[in-house]
């Protein structure tokens, strides 16, 4: 795969004898999943447990003049009826702002709404009941008198004077603003022989999962400590909040994360509802379980994109592009998320624009509003599918200017593959990429030419097939750059136990998280090869502020990367460490000896000497027996942070084909490729799918998903019904390839895989409709690419 | 109408009687009075296919159907499934393909796809993919599942002959 890295102990993890790392494996836990014995949230029960359903606001923006629930308290099953005001006493209210996006403001949040509800679908009360079905019942027993405000809906407008201001605390809607400007702009519009502009339009989406958002949250009043069961990204980062605003110690609050039915970044936040849940919890001394059904996970799971975004390229006559300018505006609703914030997409999309090319003139200005719709935050590829199809449609346009064949361009314009270590003009330090190999491959995996020669046959028998290319970059394994610098206690390391058991099986505990992207397996393949032990004998242990070592969990792409290092220096570690018992017993030296096929091996004819199993034995139950002075540690732990770049950047391309029908505006996906370079693949397969899963979500983007809201700020499609998601009829056979350029800043190399397909997808397909409806003079710059996106672009309707 | 009904149905092969609201619907009823929590709920209102039971063998949403219309009928579940190891080999090719991820949608997949195995031996991709356009994945892309729906029937196929 890559040439060997050495290591202080001499020890390669490529050397090793029966390597799990780059080996596709089965993961481990997928006959619980498959058999439906898995443990979801809402699987849970516990004794005594409770139902709260949230009564939630109808209008967008209205002040709360009462809430009557005298006779909901009296329904039957009724424990309690709790307002935002009653709540309060419970639990603090929040800011979601981050001291390193400068400007960026926002206003205190509740737990439950008080006086003012700002979106619809904000919580005005908590019913709480023994059976959901109860609390439901008398959810509409509940009487409250709203007065409505204006609603400001409309983020091109947000801004205007006349507009209302939706927190009169802070001055205007403007949540955060940014601008940048590197190398010499104005010059290199000048310079160049055409200069091309576009407006994108992003729809507003969301995550989605499977499982919507749940939470079991069990104070125990006698042990004054409180349990969370919740299928978070980031348990240690849901203790922190919930103990800080409920006036508790981290110590007090143990988050367990057992299975959970998809995140995409949805489960990453903390919500106001699952704040209310733990807070009513400790108010009523039971276990309560929240389970957000569907139009609430439309209405209150955070919403993506929405963006429109201004670009501008400059291009000379032999295809060096000369510069990039964009003017990004998007709308957050009414509340920088909590913590993670609601800039950060915005910021990661001044970040991205022309990432990939080597022109080092760039202008960006971001604007983030304030609006009364749902709340708006992080989601899979954060502002990489904005940065990516603002940037590749650009290209696109300058290239079709000069009359150059896309993939062209590109070749002339990417960062040449021997260029780093370098820097983009926002400063992003680019260790390692590939975008020429890349896009070779590509080229060579779709068959460029040929497909091109089947596009032109198809065009003159009135069949419109486009091809479209997008390069990308993905920021993963982020550092404390992200959060921590901006004082958010959300960890950038990560932890690994690995122990011995008295058997010689391996029991690990890591901070990362599993929501099926298949840390456990990746953890589990990098202890068993660097301990030497086989797959089945190393079980993984996650999801528990208990029973883990303090760290981040999984979101950013950082899971391998991060928590896969810590993995293999803890293993390296507690590899020392039998070794060092293993020479005593056998009186030998640690160097003379290896770790191969669960038994002590000397090092050198690979002769068995001793089995884990009997290691483990003496150590735990005859320590008697052991040489005077040895003292075993069969457990050890390491934690990892990168420290050199703040990110570790990695690149790709993908390319879509489809069919256009230009009598109904359906678009067709025929085919899809991607090539990545993620580093060091752990397991092949696993990162396939996570590519290809994340080509999907970019896919839903590009063709049906838009959260509709009227001018009212009523969201008008918050079901599965009418918000469309991709089914396995429409979609197109993905195929993936990699180059691997590894990060030389830890052992293993592993850079992140999760969101690359998200990022470059629908740009990719947005290129492909341009070049399939080429023939007829028109440009979309616009996702979702319905069909009346379609008609309208080809004056049809 | 409002009043507990008296129901009596087999579910994976064993005599069920309970008492039930006539509100109640199916997946509630497998997942809260019955504990069979492997039937998923993930939109409530028939589109995503997570509940995906079978009664008397055919498939249906179980948040479409009342406990109180499964009266006198058997109901099959994914614990049901898995036990009689109808579907090991469809579990063993999801397993070797990674054609899950979450795995919340997984239950009500394998339902979906031995119900097309069952009814077609060697049904083409494009067959797959629209035998499962009831049934939402997230995480998957769905690649990988009519992969190994595909590697089954074809596994089938073989031990036939």
């Amino acid at each position: 795969m890559t040439a060997a890295r050495g290591s202080a102990d001499g020890l390669s993890v490529w050397d090793r004898p029966n390597s799990y790392i780059g080996k596709t494996v089965p993961r481990p836990n997928l006959d619980r999943l498959m058999q439906g014995r898995g443990t979801y949230v809402s699987d849970i029960e516990l004794p005594r447990m409770a139902h709260v359903v949230f009564l939630r606001s109808p209008h967008a923006h209205a002040k709360i003049a009462a809430i009557d629930a005298s006779s909901a308290r009296q329904m039957p099953g009724v424990i309690a009826v709790v307002d935002g005001r009653e709540l309060a006493a419970a639990i603090t209210p929040w800011v979601g702002v981050l001291s390193h996006l400068k400007g960026l403001k926002s206003a205190p949040q509740h737990a439950i709404a008080v006086d003012r509800v700002c979106w619809q679908g904000e919580a005005v009360a908590a019913i709480v009941a023994t059976s959901r079905a109860l609390a439901e019942d008398a959810a509409e027993a509940v009487l409250v008198e709203y007065e409505q405000l204006d609603a400001v809906t409309e983020m091109r407008s947000a801004l205007d004077p006349q507009t209302p201001v939706i927190h009169p605390s802070l001055g205007d809607n403007l949540a955060f603003e940014r601008l940048h400007s590197a190398g010499d702009v104005d010059q290199a519009f000048a310079a160049a022989d055409e200069v091309v502009e576009a407006d994108f339009i992003f729809g507003r989406h969301t995550g989605v999962t499977l499982e919507p958002r749940a939470v079991v949250a069990d104070w125990n009043s006698a042990e004054a400590r409180l349990t969370i069961y919740q299928g978070t990204q980031a348990p240690h980062m849901v203790q922190n909040i919930a103990a800080l605003h409920l006036g508790l110690t981290e110590q007090q609050v143990r988050v367990v994360c057992k299975d959970v039915g998809g995140s995409f970044g949805i489960k990453v936040h903390v919500y106001a509802d699952e704040m209310a849940t733990y807070a009513l919890s400790k108010l009523l001394r039971r276990p309560i379980k929240f389970v957000a059904d569907r139009v609430e996970s439309f209405n209150t799971d955070i919403h993506a994109r929405d963006h429109r975004c201004k670009g501008r390229i400059g291009v000379t006559a032999d295809g060096t592009i000369t510069a990039f300018e964009v003017d990004d505006l998007t709308g957050i609703g009414p509340y920088s998320m909590y913590p993670r914030t609601s800039a950060i997409e915005a910021n990661q999309v001044v970040n991205l624009v022309g990432g990939p090319y080597t022109t080092k003139n760039y202008r960006a200005r971001a604007r983030v509003v304030f609006q009364n719709k749902n709340v708006m935050c992080q989601y899979r590829a954060v502002g990489h599918p904005i940065a990516c199809a603002v940037t590749e449609g650009l290209v696109d346009l300058a290239a079709a200017r000069i009359g150059m064949d896309p993939v062209e361009i590109r070749r002339r314009n990417l960062i040449a593959d021997n260029a780093y270590p370098c820097a983009s003009p926002t400063g992003l330090k680019f260790e390692k990429l590939s975008h020429q190999a890349s896009l070779a491959k590509l080229d060579e995996m779709m068959g460029y030419e040929s497909l091109r020669a089947e596009q032109a046959a198809l065009r003159g028998k009135n069949v419109h097939r486009g091809i479209g290319i997008a390069s990308f970059i993905e920021v993963t394994n982020p550092s404390a750059a992200f959060y921590g610098v901006g004082g958010a206690r959300i960890s950038s390391q990560d932890g690994v136990a690995v122990r011995l058991d008295g058997q010689g099986a391996v029991i690990c505990q890591t901070s990362i998280t599993e929501q099926g992207q298949g840390s456990e397996a990746i953890t589990a393949q990098i202890v068993a090869t660097v301990l030497g032990v086989s797959l089945e004998r190393v079980r993984v242990m996650l999801g528990d502020t208990d029973n883990t070592p303090y760290g981040g969990g999984t979101w950013a792409s950082r899971g391998a990367g991060i928590g896969g290092e810590a993995a293999l220096q803890a293993a390296k570690a507690l590899r020392q460490n039998i070794l060092g018992i293993a020479a005593g017993i056998l009186q030998s030296t640690p160097a003379e000896l290896d770790i191969a096929n669960d038994a002590v091996v000397n090092a050198g004819d690979r002769t068995p000497r001793m089995e884990l199993k009997e290691l483990a034995r003496i150590v735990y139950f005859r320590p008697d027996t052991l040489p005077p002075g040895v003292q075993p540690e069969l457990m050890a732990t390491r934690h990892y942070v990168p420290r050199e770049f703040p990110f570790a950047f990695t690149n790709g391309v993908q390319a879509s084909w489809l069919e256009v029908d230009i009598e109904t505006g359906f678009i067709k996906l025929l085919k899809h490729w991607v090539v990545e370079d993620c580093g060091t693949l752990i397991n092949p397969q696993l990162v396939d799918e996570q590519i290809r899963g994340g080509v999907v979500q970019g896919l839903g983007a590009a063709l049906f998903e838009k959260c509709i809201y009227d001018d009212r700020g009523q969201l008008t499609n918050a079901n599965m019904a009418d918000y469309l998601v991709p089914m396995s009829g429409e979609m197109p056979d993905i195929e993936v390839g990699h180059i691997v350029s590894p990060t030389l800043e830890s052992e293993l190399g592993a850079k992140g895989a999760g969101e690359a397909g998200t990022a470059g997808a629908a740009a990719a397909v947005i290129n492909a409709v341009n070049d399939a409806l080429q023939p007829f003079g028109t440009v979309i710059t616009e996702i979702p690419l319905t069909p009346e996106v379609i008609l309208r672009a080809l004056g049809r309707i | 109408m409002t009043a507990p009904m008296a129901i009596a149905l087999e579910v994976n092969g064993e005599p069920v009687n309970a008492h039930v609201l006539p509100r109640l619907n199916l997946a509630d009823f497998l997942r809260e009075h019955l504990q069979l929590t492997g039937t998923h709920v993930g939109c409530e209102h028939g589109v995503c296919g997570a509940c995906t039971v079978r009664v008397d063998g055919e498939i249906v949403r179980a948040c479409l159907l009342l406990a109180v219309q499964v009266n006198g009928k058997s109901v099959q579940t994914i614990e049901g499934l898995s036990d009689s190891g109808e579907i090991a080999d469809l579990q063993a090719a999801f397993r070797e393909r990674n054609a899950l991820q979450c795995g919340y949608c997984t239950p009500a997949m394998l339902m979906a796809a031995q119900d097309l195995l069952r009814r077609q031996a060697e049904p083409s991709r494009e067959r797959i993919r629209e035998h499962l356009s009831g049934n939402y994945c997230r995480c998957t892309g769905y690649q990988a599942i009519v992969d190994a729906i595909e590697a089954t029937a074809q596994a089938r196929k073989v031990q036939v002959r």
